[in-house]
């Protein structure tokens, strides 16, 4: 496993990416199958690449756990049984862990990490502010994940970890998550805040904002939120090195980001746009999947004749058929439905080639998964995905 | 009590992400514009693509007709807030809450509940305004949906006075109110969304004052064969077909196995839906469209199934 990792020639498929790298992100716009993915590609190098293989993931369908032989999955790290495995026909050369970000629990731990003395991580924890704050402020879910991810890489158990992302507004957002949380502690604004409120009103610039916001807030509310930052910022230190080094770990050579999409229009937009974003930060983008593609058989020539010759030669073909078939107007009927849910299909799967013809910055490696026609329920079906991301 | 979906004034459409929502909450408008009722749809996201399903060029805060009947503008929290402070404050200084509003958009960062009040506030004062019969709003996926319709709680449980608290009141009068407001998640067929919309269905009640108007079950796929008729299909002689034809046959039995077997996964899902939610709940459904592209075209075709479902 060490070895391939030295290797630096370019990977050209998805099996060469996870091989040469230790952090494959995975980001994408909502209900594209990034969950799903993800974890098929951590399953694949958990049995072909052997090593310890991580994936942490977000929120999974309880599915997937299930699939994975576990009854579920928690903040904690756990390793999907080898039985699994066997199970699935398949004996991994190494192992499969899974983790679920629990976005409540881990900002715990990080106030236990950080703050300086337990009255403070007390005072903190028991603010009305914290629990809704943890939930919510500067995109605070995308900042876990990420820090997470940090605190787990920089453990070094792991010799790959597969990130599956946040539902976010805006697949972005969690790129910025720790510039800005370093950005948030260092601001002038909360400086401001957490002085004083006595020395904050002889401040003649603050005044205006300060009366305006006290007759739409409430003073009171305003102290609250200064009394809780003033805490917070006891691990301003802590949290501003943290974050740069979270940073830092995303611009490594060996983390990695595969872009997942369907070949629907808002998530390709969404994709270009990512796409973009990676490059205009210097980040590496290993692949592109495309998810849920439909087979180019739709769009076939010869087949779209045929197609259109059921539908407007439904009887005659019918009467040519052994009676067998069944009874003719009934076969027509059916042969009339085959050529029409042919030549529906046929639009979908055009538009889709035409989405794909626009992915204007492709990068070396496509992997495109067909649309698998029903539910993943146990491993082997997760292989099966996995089969066709590989090549 | 049941209200007829669009005689309600305020109709919040979630769903999650790639579902459909916001196709739905525009086709919803439309409707209820095409029935004469003056109708104001909104979209929470700065940044989403509301204004494509009309083709019309972007939108923004301050709203405009685009066909008879229908408003269209996007959420902006800054302009939000100028347009409360200048209502509610008679402040003059317009020139100066630019970086008033810059600075308060760090406290909203901040302080939970200030961006979401302000946001769906915007269009709670349009309902008391009594400007529109109706506003639909684009709002939020159903990960972040509570926050929004629960954020005049959250404001009252941590704000103890104040202008912003004082608002709350006449907020969660309307929002608690099933003749007024409602709320309309969008699934697609398949199994997250389905959970993601019983989880929701439960969060409504217990987290929010808003009534669960209606559930869309949006892309339906058409079923294609009776069961004799699949009978028929599943033996069908390919071989004399291809003869008959004389060209290739097994792509379109491919073709055809996949939709059928599609609909069937889905129909599982779909299943559950139905079983699942409160019984009474409206369960609208909007076939899949084999269209190539999502614009107004498809806008149209969605409102027109989404008006055969309500009954018009």
């Amino acid at each position: 496993m060490a070895a391939k990792k030295s290797q630096v020639a370019t990977p050209r498929s998805i099996d060469q990416l996870l091989a040469a790298k230790e952090i494959v992100i995975h980001c994408g716009s909502g209900g594209v199958g990034k969950t799903t993915t993800a974890a098929a590609a951590a399953a694949m190098a958990a049995v072909h690449h052997g090593g310890k293989v991580l994936v942490l993931t977000v929120d999974p369908a309880k599915r997937l756990a299930n699939a994975l032989g576990l009854e579920a999955f928690g903040n904690k790290e756990s390793r999907v049984p080898p039985e699994a495995f066997l199970a699935a026909g398949v004996e991994p050369r190494g192992e499969l862990w899974v983790a679920m970000l629990d976005t409540k629990q881990s900002w715990d731990d990080l106030i236990h990490r950080h703050a300086r003395d337990p009255a403070t991580r007390d005072a903190i924890l028991a603010n009305p502010l914290y629990k809704n704050i943890a939930g919510r402020f500067v995109q605070s879910h995308d900042y876990i994940a990420m820090e997470r991810l940090y605190e787990i890489h920089a453990s070094g158990t792991y010799d790959l970890i597969v990130v599956d992302t946040p539902p976010t507004r805006s697949a972005i957002d969690f790129l910025e998550a720790p510039a800005r949380m370093a950005d948030f502690f260092s601001s002038r604004l909360l400086r401001w805040l957490t002085v004083p409120a006595r020395s904050r009103m002889l401040s003649f610039a603050s005044k205006p904002f300060y009366s305006v916001a006290d007759r739409i807030l409430g003073s009171k509310f305003l102290e609250d939120i200064a009394e809780f930052f003033l805490l917070f910022q006891t691990m301003y230190d802590g949290f501003v090195e943290r974050a740069n080094a979270v940073t830092r770990t995303l611009e490594d050579k060996r983390t990695t980001f595969v872009v997942v999409t369907t070949l629907e229009s808002a998530p390709v937009r969404e994709a270009e746009f990512f796409i973009d974003a990676l490059e205009e930060r210097g980040l590496h983008l290993g692949a592109v999947v495309l998810n849920k593609v439909l087979p180019s058989w739709f769009l076939d020539k010869g087949t779209t004749a045929s197609a259109k010759a059921l539908v407007s030669d439904a009887d005659a073909l019918a009467a040519r058929l052994p009676a067998s078939a069944g009874p003719p107007e009934q076969v027509a009927r059916v042969l009339r439905e085959v050529g029409e849910s042919f030549l529906n299909f046929q639009v979908v799967a055009k538009r889709e080639a035409e989405t794909r013809a626009e992915l204007s910055a492709a990068p070396e490696v496509i992997a495109a998964v067909p649309y698998f026609d029903s539910d993943i329920t146990d491993l082997a079906g997760l292989l099966q995905l996995g089969e066709q991301l590989w090549h | 009590m049941t209200v007829d979906l669009l005689d309600r004034k305020l109709l919040f459409v979630t769903g999650k992400g790639g579902v459909g929502k916001t196709t739905v909450a525009a086709s919803l408008a439309l409707l209820a514009a095409q029935h004469g009722k003056r109708t104001l749809v909104g979209e929470i996201d700065a940044k989403g693509n509301l204004a494509d399903f009309f083709e019309i060029g972007p939108t923004r805060f301050k709203e405009r007709e685009v066909s008879p009947n229908l408003w269209a503008m996007s959420m902006d929290t800054e302009e939000s807030l100028k347009e409360y402070l200048s209502l509610q404050l008679k402040i003059p200084l317009v020139a100066r809450l630019g970086p008033l509003a810059r600075t308060f958009d760090f406290v909203a960062n901040a302080a939970p509940g200030v961006k979401e009040i302000l946001t769906i506030g915007k269009f709670l004062w349009e309902v008391r305004q009594k400007r529109y019969d109706l506003v639909v709003v684009d709002a939020v996926a159903t990960g972040h949906i509570t926050g929004h319709l629960a954020a005049p709680q959250a404001i009252q449980e941590l704000v103890q006075v104040g202008m912003v608290r004082d608002q709350t009141g006449w907020m969660l009068d309307i929002l608690g109110d099933p003749a007024q407001t409602g709320a309309v998640i969008v699934a697609a067929p398949e199994e997250m969304p389905v959970n993601e919309t019983l989880e929701l269905v439960e969060k409504l009640r217990t987290e929010t004052v808003v009534d669960l108007a209606a559930v869309v079950a949006n892309r339906v796929l058409p079923e294609l064969f009776t069961r004799s008729e699949e009978e028929i299909f599943d033996r069908l002689p390919v071989a004399a077909l291809a003869e008959a034809l004389g060209g290739p046959v097994q792509p379109l039995i491919d073709g055809a196995q996949l939709a059928v077997t599609l609909r069937r996964t889905r129909g599982v899902h779909l299943a559950r839906l139905r079983e699942k939610l409160p019984a009474g709940t409206p369960l609208l459904y909007v076939p899949y469209l084999f269209q190539r592209s999502h614009g107004a075209r498809a806008t149209h075709q969605v409102a027109e199934h989404l008006g055969e479902e309500l009954g018009f």
